[in-house]
């Protein structure tokens, strides 16, 4: 006799909720319909920019999968002043992510030293083939239109030096 | 829902122009029969099921198959007639495969004695309640059958704990029925909805006497007790998920679970008829509101009527048992035995004596 009233409150509840969403629409979205819009820090897809990396190796080191995949070689660059040695530097062949494997945990874009990786929010590259998974450098660096602008810097931060 | 008497047969045949044979007739109420059962029965699914529970938690359930999905089912039966209709190596093939059908049958032949109208009736059995009761405890027999030919240990304990539930709680609805009985007078079902619309309460006939008034008590009972023959939540032990996989319906696959679905709400819908025409009043309105006073006397357009009014119940019936079963979380087995031997079938007990006593005094 004594759970009678919580009985009682758990129709009322399950009542409620059914005016509710007859009145004022569910909660949930009719997702290929309308879409919701993933919050700006929201781990989607990873984009590359290519300019900025130096093959360092160190995102396909740290990546618990070993899903990144990259090949490059040394070139030699022009120096940089006048009468100087010509400058080595490391020229990227190849970048993939196989995202069939990739877990998302974002170790590669913390590791990252000269901010080459990215997150972005973009999440519909679903493929009917697993194989199409793998993203190049190419479609790496297409992704990296859709990723936001990062915010502005707390007042005292310390400024990035260039 | 075409009865054979002989003022139907005249509009019947009025209609068609054609005197209807024998066979005709037959075919009529198998057709009948069949509607009476599926119709119902694909309504709770859709409503109920898919829309109903979808609100309750929040979303909108399905919405691409039709107009808000409303040929959703008819997806999931094209889906669930594709699969491999698999038959476990050491099961009893013969036994395994008739339980379904055992269930559905017992379905079928409960629907066989609900009036749907004055003259809209497929039996008119003298003790139709009485059948009722008997054979809807005939699916106890599929489900039994079904745990035990499974060959798994969780069919086995799914189909023994749907025994125990469904014989304890067989009681406490007969008894709550009883009650009925003998206020009517009589255990026929057409006779019990005019008695109840016929009726009145202390010499006031406005409402008729609808046994939701008189007879609350067993209302309640009889409305725990379906649940609980129906094993929906809070009685659904027995096919309770979390425990025992899905209980007596484990193994199965293909259209013979589609069958044990179909007749899980088939018979919730069957026994909402009951509940309607024992306790709300049936197909009947009011007699008093015409004029008439005995069966004889009621329009022939109540035929029409009659089987809208009864399905109107039978959703506010199954809205009923479907809004309990969304909103309770399971009973344990030893709370769901208790409940019933110690609470609901004494007072049922008690409701028989009061409703005696007050028929021999009135």
């Amino acid at each position: 006799m004594a759970k009678v009233p919580g009985l009682v409150k758990g129709l009322g509840v399950t009542l409620g909720t059914l005016f509710e969403t007859v009145t004022k629409g569910a909660n949930t979205v009719q997702y290929p319909h309308e879409k919701e819009s993933p919050p700006t820090r929201a781990r989607g897809v990873i984009a590359l920019h290519e300019g900025n990396c130096t093959s360092c190796m160190l995102c396909a080191r740290s990546c618990p999968d070993w899903c990144i995949y990259i090949e490059g070689h040394k070139e030699l660059a022009p120096p940089r002043r006048e009468g100087g040695k010509p400058r080595q530097v490391n020229k990227l062949d190849r970048f993939d992510i196989d995202y069939a494997l990739c877990m998302y945990c974002g170790i590669c874009v913390e590791v990252c030293p000269f901010d080459a990786l990215f997150w972005s929010p973009e999440y519909e590259y679903s493929e009917p083939r697993i194989a199409d998974l793998l993203h190049d450098k190419a479609k790496l660096g297409e992704w990296m239109e859709t990723v936001p602008e990062a915010p502005e810097l707390e007042s005292g931060a310390e400024k990035k030096k260039k | 829902m075409i009865g054979t008497l002989a003022s139907q047969l005249g509009l019947l045949g009025g209609l068609l122009a054609v005197e209807i044979p024998y066979w005709g007739q037959s075919l009529l109420r198998v057709l009948g029969g069949a509607v009476a059962v599926l119709l119902p029965a694909g309504t709770i699914v859709y409503v109920f099921l898919f829309k109903m529970m979808s609100f309750m938690q929040s979303r909108l359930g399905p919405m691409e198959a039709g107009p808000y999905g409303s040929l959703q089912l008819v997806a999931e039966v094209g889906k669930w007639l594709q699969k491999e209709d698999i038959v476990p190596e050491r099961a009893d093939a013969r036994i395994f495969k008739m339980a379904p059908i055992v269930v559905l049958v017992s379905t079928f032949l409960l629907v066989a004695v609900v009036p749907f109208g004055p003259d809209a009736w497929f039996t008119n059995f003298e003790v139709g309640i009485f059948y009722a009761l008997a054979v809807s405890s005939l699916s106890v027999l599929g489900i039994l059958m079904a745990g035990w030919a499974s060959a798994n240990k969780y069919s086995l304990l799914g189909g023994l704990r749907a025994a125990g539930q469904l014989i304890a709680y067989e009681l406490p609805m007969v008894l709550a029925v009883v009650g009925v009985v003998i206020q009517a007078g009589t255990m026929n079902l057409q006779e019990i909805v005019v008695a109840q619309n016929a009726g009145s309460i202390f010499g006031f006939s406005g409402l008729g006497n609808p046994f939701i008034l008189t007879q609350f008590v067993g209302f309640a009972v009889f409305m725990v007790a379906i649940q609980a023959e129906l094993t929906q939540a809070p009685f659904d032990m027995p096919i309770a998920e979390s425990e025992l996989v899905s209980g007596y319906m484990t193994e199965y696959s293909g259209f013979r679970f589609l069958i044990f679905f179909i007749g899980e709400f088939a018979t919730a819908g069957v026994f909402s008829l009951l509940a309607s025409v024992l306790f709300l009043g049936g197909w009947g309105l009011p007699f008093a509101w015409f004029g008439w006073t005995d069966i004889d006397s009621v329009d022939n357009w109540m035929n029409l009527v009659g089987p809208v009014i009864m399905i109107t119940k039978m959703m506010l019936v199954a809205f009923i048992i479907m809004w309990v079963r969304f909103s309770s979380p399971r009973l344990r087995e030893d709370q769901l035995q208790r409940f019933a031997w110690k609470v609901l079938i004494p007072v049922s007990l008690g409701n028989i004596a009061v409703t005696s006593i007050f028929k021999v005094v009135m």
